[in-house]
Parts: C-alpha cells; sequence; structure tokens
C-alpha cells in the first residue's frame, strides 16, 4: 500500500519510546522510590537521563539512516522493526532485558495504534507526528548540535507530507492500520482514563467536536435542477456531536490542537500493559500474520544491514555502560513477565539469509555481531539480581 | 426498525479498507456468500439461510507461479454478468478473477510494477460488473481497465483501458435497478472526488465528468440514473448522471465514509462510515420533475467500530450486513 508510510510509523514509535524511557529514568531518580528499593534500581542522575535521551535521539535522527527511512518502500515486518528498537532502545549506557523491552515496545506500539485510529481525519496523523516531533526537539533543547539534526528532519516530513492530498493520507492511515491489526493488549493508563475497554478495544466516541472539515451530523439539502435550495430536513446523528475545532498547524511552529501524540507520562501516571488480558483468539490472528512467508525478507534484511551498518553504535562494555531500566514496578515482576508471555507474542531472532552480495554479507556479520551483546559483557553481570550492583561497582 | 440477529464468525478481522464486505445471494441453494478481506487474505463465508451452516473459504493474494509472493488485497467484490457470477479480487500485483464461489481462480491480470518502490503506490481498487458481459477495473494510476467476459471458460480479454481520470480509483458501481431506460450505466470515483459516467458497450463511451472538490470519494452507486456519492467528509451527495446536477447534499456522519449500499428494489439506501454509525436511508425518483429525494430512517450504532463494510443482503433491503476494522464477525441486522 502506501509507500511513504514508514517515516511516520518510526518517528511517531521513537517518539512513544523516548516518552516511555523518559518517564522511567525520572521515576528511578526520585530518593524516596529508589529507598524502596534500593537493591534492585540504580539511582539514575539527572545526566545519566540527559546522556540515555541525547544518545537515542541522535541515533534516531542519524543522517544515513533517515535518507534510507524516507525512501519510498513497503513497511518493515513487525520483526524487522522490533529488531529496529531493540538496537535504538540499546543506544546509549541503558540497558533493558527482554520483558523490560517486550513491554517497552507494547506500550509503543498500543499508544501509536491508539493514536492512528482515533485521529479525527487521516491528515492529522502528521499532527501527531509533529506533536511527537516538538517533544523530541524539547527533550534536545540544550543541545544544538541534535537539535539541528532534528530540525533538518522536521523540514523533510513538512516538505514531504504537507502537499499530500486526503486519499495519500487515507492509505497512509489504512496501511498503519493493517501493520497495528489484531493487537488488543490492554495498557492500564489507557484503561484508566477509559480510552481502551477490558478487551483491548479502543472507545470510539460518538460525541464531541467533528473533524476539521467536517459538518455536524444531521442535515438533508435538497436542490432544485438550477440550484436554489429547496428544502432543509434535520434528522437525528445518534450521537451528540459539536463543531469543529480550528485546524493544527502544519507548520514547524504551531499550536497542533490535537492531544494525540504528546506526552501522556508522567512520574505519578507509570506504565503499565496487563498481558493477561490480550484475547486468546487475536494473537492466534497475530501469528497467524506473522508467520505468512514475507516476499520482501530478503531486500528488507539488506536494507537494515545498510541501516545498522550505517549507525554509530556504543560497544557495551564501556567503562560507563551498564544501566539498566527496568518497565516493572520490581525486577521479580519483570521475571514473571517474561516467563508468563504468550509465546505468540514473543519477538524470536531474525533469521538473516546469506546473499551472495559480500558487502552485505560483510555488513550483516557486524550487525549480528553488535546484536550479541550479552557476550560480550562481564560475566558478574549475568547472573540475576547481581548485575546491577556488580555494574555500579564497575563505575 | 431493524434489530440485530445472530453474528457470522470469519476467520480473520477485517482490514480497514473502504467497501470491504460483499454479499451474494445464491437463491437456488439458499446460500448467501460473504467476502472480508484481512489484509493478504480473503475470508469467504458461505452461510445457509436456515442459519444451520457456514463454511469457510480463504483465499491468498498469490501470483500464479510465484509461490512465494504474497501482497496486500485492496478489495474483494462479485461481480454479476448474464450468464455467470465472478469473484474479483484486486490487490498490490493485480486482479485475480476466481468462480463465484471462490473454489477456482480463472484469470489473472498482471499489474505493471516497478522494481524498486516509487512514491505512487502500486494496486487496483473499484470493482464493477457492467451490464452482460463486462467487468471493470480501477487502478492507483487512474487507468479504468475494462475486460470482456466469456459466457463460461477463462478466455477473458482486456478490451479497454481508459484514462479519464488523473487520481487513483477509489469506487465504481454500474446501475442496480436494472433499468434499460437509463443511458449511463457505470460510474467511476478517485482520490479527488471525481466522478465519470459510462455507457458501457463495445468501447465505451464517457458520457459526463462531475468534478470533486479534493475530497476522496470512497464509495459510489448508481441508481435509476442518479449518482450517489460518500466522502472522506462524511458527506452522501445525489447527481443527476448524465447531467450533473446536484439534487441533494446531506451531512451524513461525522467521519469518513467507507460503504454505501442500495437495495434497488425499495430504494433503501445504506451508509457506514468510521464514526462506528451505519445509516438507513429511503431514495423517491420523482420522474415529473427528474428530482430525487432522500430521508432518514434509521440509525445503529456498532459500539467502538470503525465500520469498513455494509451491505444489503437481498435487493428489498430486508436485511444487511457489518463489519468493521479488527472485527472478527459480520454482523446481521433484519426488519423486525
Amino acid at each position: 500500500m502506501s509507500s511513504r508510510t514508514l517515516p511516520l510509523l518510526f518517528i511517531n514509535l521513537g517518539g512513544e519510546m523516548l516518552y516511555i524511557l523518559d518517564q522511567r529514568l525520572r521515576a528511578q531518580n526520585i530518593p524516596a522510590d529508589k529507598a524502596k528499593k534500593v537493591s534492585t534500581v540504580a539511582a539514575w542522575i539527572e545526566e545519566d537521563r540527559k546522556r540515555v535521551m541525547n544518545d537515542i535521539i541522535t541515533t534516531m535522527f542519524n543522517k544515513k539512516f533517515l535518507e534510507e527511512l524516507f525512501k519510498p518502500q513497503e513497511l518493515y515486518s513487525k520483526k524487522a522493526l522490533r529488531t529496529v528498537f531493540d538496537r535504538l532502545a540499546h543506544a546509549s549506557i541503558m540497558r533493558l532485558n527482554q520483558a523490560s523491552m517486550d513491554k517497552l515496545y507494547d506500550l509503543m506500539t498500543m499508544a501509536f495504534k491508539y493514536q492512528v485510529l482515533l485521529c479525527p481525519r487521516p491528515k492529522d496523523i502528521l499532527l501527531v507526528s509533529f506533536n511527537h516531533m516538538d517533544a523530541i526537539k524539547d527533550f534536545v533543547k540544550d543541545t544544538p548540535s541534535i537539535l539541528s539534526q532534528v530540525d533538518e528532519t522536521y523540514q523533510q516530513l513538512v516538505e514531504m507530507y504537507t502537499p499530500l492530498p486526503s486519499g495519500e493520507f487515507q492509505l497512509i492511515r489504512q496501511t498503519l492500520l493493517i501493520f497495528f491489526q489484531d493487537m488488543h493488549i490492554r495498557v492500564s493508563i489507557f484503561l484508566k482514563d477509559k480510552v481502551q475497554s477490558s478487551n483491548g478495544r479502543f472507545v470510539l466516541p460518538t460525541c464531541g467536536p467533528v473533524p476539521h472539515g467536517t459538518q455536524v451530523p444531521g442535515l438533508i439539502r435538497i436542490f432544485s435542477c438550477n440550484g436554489e435550495e429547496l428544502t432543509r430536513l434535520q434528522f437525528n446523528n445518534g450521537g451528540n456531536y459539536t463543531a469543529a475545532l480550528r485546524e493544527g498547524s502544519f507548520e514547524i511552529f504551531g499550536d497542533r490542537v490535537t492531544k494525540l501524540g504528546t506526552n501522556m507520562y508522567s512520574v505519578s501516571r507509570p506504565v503499565e500493559t496487563h498481558m493477561s488480558g490480550t484475547s486468546k483468539n487475536s494473537t492466534q490472528h497475530t501469528k497467524q500474520v506473522n508467520t505468512a512467508p514475507n516476499p520482501l525478507a530478503k531486500e528488507e534484511l539488506n536494507l537494515l544491514a545498510r541501516l545498522m551498518g550505517g549507525l554509530e553504535v556504543q560497544k557495551p562494555g564501556n567503562a560507563d555502560s551498564g544501566f539498566r531500566v527496568n518497565l516493572f514496578a520490581t525486577d521479580e515482576e519483570e521475571e514473571e513477565a517474561l516467563i508468563s508471555r504468550p509465546d505468540e507474542l514473543s519477538y524470536g531472532v531474525i533469521n538473516i539469509q546469506a546473499t551472495k552480495d559480500q558487502q552485505t554479507n560483510a555488513e550483516l556479520a557486524k550487525i549480528m555481531g553488535e546484536f550479541s551483546e550479552s557476550g560480550d559483557q562481564s560475566p558478574s553481570a549475568s547472573s540475576k539480581g547481581d548485575d546491577l550492583l556488580a555494574m555500579m561497582d564497575g563505575l | 426498525m431493524y434489530h440485530k440477529e445472530k453474528s457470522i464468525q470469519i476467520k480473520n478481522s477485517a482490514s480497514a479498507l473502504y467497501n470491504n464486505l460483499c454479499v451474494l445471494r445464491i437463491a437456488p441453494r439458499r446460500l448467501t456468500y460473504f467476502t472480508v478481506v484481512h489484509a493478504n487474505v480473503v475470508n469467504m463465508v458461505s452461510a445457509s439461510w436456515d442459519g444451520l451452516n457456514y463454511s469457510h473459504r480463504q483465499l491468498q493474494s498469490k501470483e500464479p507461479n510465484v509461490a512465494t509472493s504474497t501482497s496486500l488485497i485492496m478489495q474483494a467484490a462479485f461481480c454479476v454478468l448474464t450468464s455467470r457470477d465472478l469473484l474479483v479480487v484486486t490487490s498490490q500485483k493485480g486482479i485475480q478473477m476466481y468462480e463465484s464461489d471462490g473454489s477456482i481462480m480463472v484469470y489473472w491480470h498482471a499489474l505493471e510494477t516497478p522494481e524498486t518502490p516509487t512514491e505512487q503506490a502500486v494496486f487496483a481498487r473499484g470493482i464493477s460488473g457492467v451490464w452482460e458481459n463486462y467487468i471493470c477495473v480501477g487502478v492507483s494510476s487512474g487507468a479504468m481497465l475494462v475486460f470482456d467476459i466469456p459466457s463460461k471458460g477463462s478466455n477473458i480479454t482486456l478490451s479497454e483501458v481508459l484514462h479519464e481520470h488523473s487520481e487513483s480509483i477509489t469506487d465504481m458501481a454500474s446501475e442496480c435497478s436494472g433499468s434499460q431506460e437509463c443511458i449511463a450505466n457505470l460510474v467511476t470515483a478517485d482520490d479527488v472526488g471525481n466522478l465519470c459516467v459510462w455507457k458501457s458497450g463495445e468501447e465505451f463511451q464517457l458520457l459526463n465528468k462531475i468534478p470533486g472538490f479534493d475530497m476522496s470519494c470512497s464509495s459510489v452507486k448508481l441508481w435509476k440514473g442518479t449518482v450517489v456519492a460518500g466522502y472522506g467528509t462524511g458527506q452522501i451527495r445525489l447527481y443527476e448522471a448524465v447531467t450533473g446536477i446536484l439534487h441533494a447534499e446531506v451531512n451524513a456522519h461525522a467521519r469518513w465514509i467507507y460503504s454505501l449500499d442500495i437495495a434497488p428494489f425499495s430504494g433503501l439506501l445504506l451508509s457506514a462510515a468510521e464514526d462506528s454509525l451505519v445509516r438507513v436511508w429511503h431514495l423517491t425518483m420523482t420522474p415529473e420533475t427528474n428530482s430525487v429525494e432522500i430521508a432518514h430512517l434509521h440509525n445503529e450504532c456498532v459500539t467502538d467500530t470503525q465500520i469498513c463494510g455494509a451491505k444489503f443482503c437481498d435487493g428489498d433491503g430486508y436485511a444487511f450486513a457489518v463489519t468493521g476494522y479488527d472485527l472478527s464477525e459480520i454482523i446481521r441486522y433484519v426488519q423486525s
């Protein structure tokens, strides 16, 4: 379907990832919180948080990477995209284990699915993206070099997307909705706000403002052959709609009007998912789609290889590496989540097929090497519970 | 006016695509076929009228001879011609035509796809059987392909390619009243809302172009010479096909309309949108003044569902069926 979908998918998921990581890094920085689970959670200082955020944003907006991303192409498979975000989350000194990474990815994807589904017009996906971009700029406002990198991409987004007609945005939206189809993971922040119901479906209101450019339903106008209005009839629209709000700004600076895509997390509103609530039915469907042979797998992995090859990677094993962030309240919960996670929801290792292209092979090999991070870690870091202390000692 | 009946379960959930539900009644066998597209699969259910038997079939969007290749499907639709019914499936790669029960693929037409993806996506969308022996299919380039269908067998030929649209075709429909008096018997719609009105024949003849207003026309129908068009603004417009005169404009839905359908015998109109609502309307023709009127009859809300397909199950509009994004069922409503 739309070959212009990937940049929006990447930037919005990346934006959600940054919100969640920022919230976790700040939460772990609170002394009272730290005191409660002093043995399990590293005390993050403000400087570390900034460093992680800066490193990830620098990687995310890497010039070569974005050049590839902005080329017209089909969406990556779910697995390939997950791999990209695994790498991105580990672009700095922060480490996430499998369960935390799974949870982070579930939260990111459900948040963006919600935004895609609820955005009033297909074109408003761009305003959602701009809300994410605005927030990313704010994260790096004190670092001019990264800020200019982000601004460049911002400019590119505006130039590439604002001229597109409404039908093209609908095609982008439909492509994204196929990507997110059958994902019904329940997210506590959505359940609390009553925007998601217990079956994992998002609530679609039949009240409130209609989209910009749409009239409140309820009026029939009949015209004569020469264009005169003959009659006006009202009908019951079955909802409680109000007139449209003003249109959000599609410029680099401005009021987006929609709140979709802004940061919904804060230290007092932690991130949570309810994996147990995922209906069995839906995971079966997900599985079916995932196991369908993907004809693009080879090209996709070649591309991935090029992209990843272009990224500057902070090798683990640096003196200051090894901060681990936990997306769960305690380590025990995290471990439990990993064990209890349904198989269908796990993201396995991608089988990278060898190709004839030697250069690609070399690049792939390099990436494969970079993926096996666990092997590089010191033995003391491998056993659960001791690892953080050991890393702390290493500082 | 309508009440909900037992739903039909489908094997996969529906994708968010325009007009993503198709219904074909097989009266001699007291069966109804339903099709719903899910990503690269067409889910097909054959339901017996007594509600006791359901059989399922899944059609993959496979190119012949390329075993591993799959592509996303844009639309599936039944085409009813004088001598045979066919199921047409359009995707990013091409057009497949099956016998109406989905058992045999009788024809494959590949789209010209560039080696590396271009900004303009390539796909086929918009399907309609026209008159006795034609099936028309829209393409993302705006071209319309006309296929000549023999009364049996697989000797299907591409008879014409028409280039009147400059944007992606969204939907098309043939005259559904069965009236021979109507000169126009096909209407096509595109992504900026332009409508083309055609007369079918060995050479298709363009009768009229009705300009759009920069908003996609996602679903279109043709009934007794009147074009009924649904738009991304949630509006429905009624035009006289051959003159382009606007007879009525309805602020019908709060979100994009995804599907329209007409019950030709009763003049009932069904509209469904992303706003989770299905509405039933009544169209009346006044032959003396050559005008058409529309009245609202009924609303059904499918809670928390962006509706992507809605179709009447019979020519009188006695029953209709609905499905929506992420929904693995077809919900049926019957007149009380």
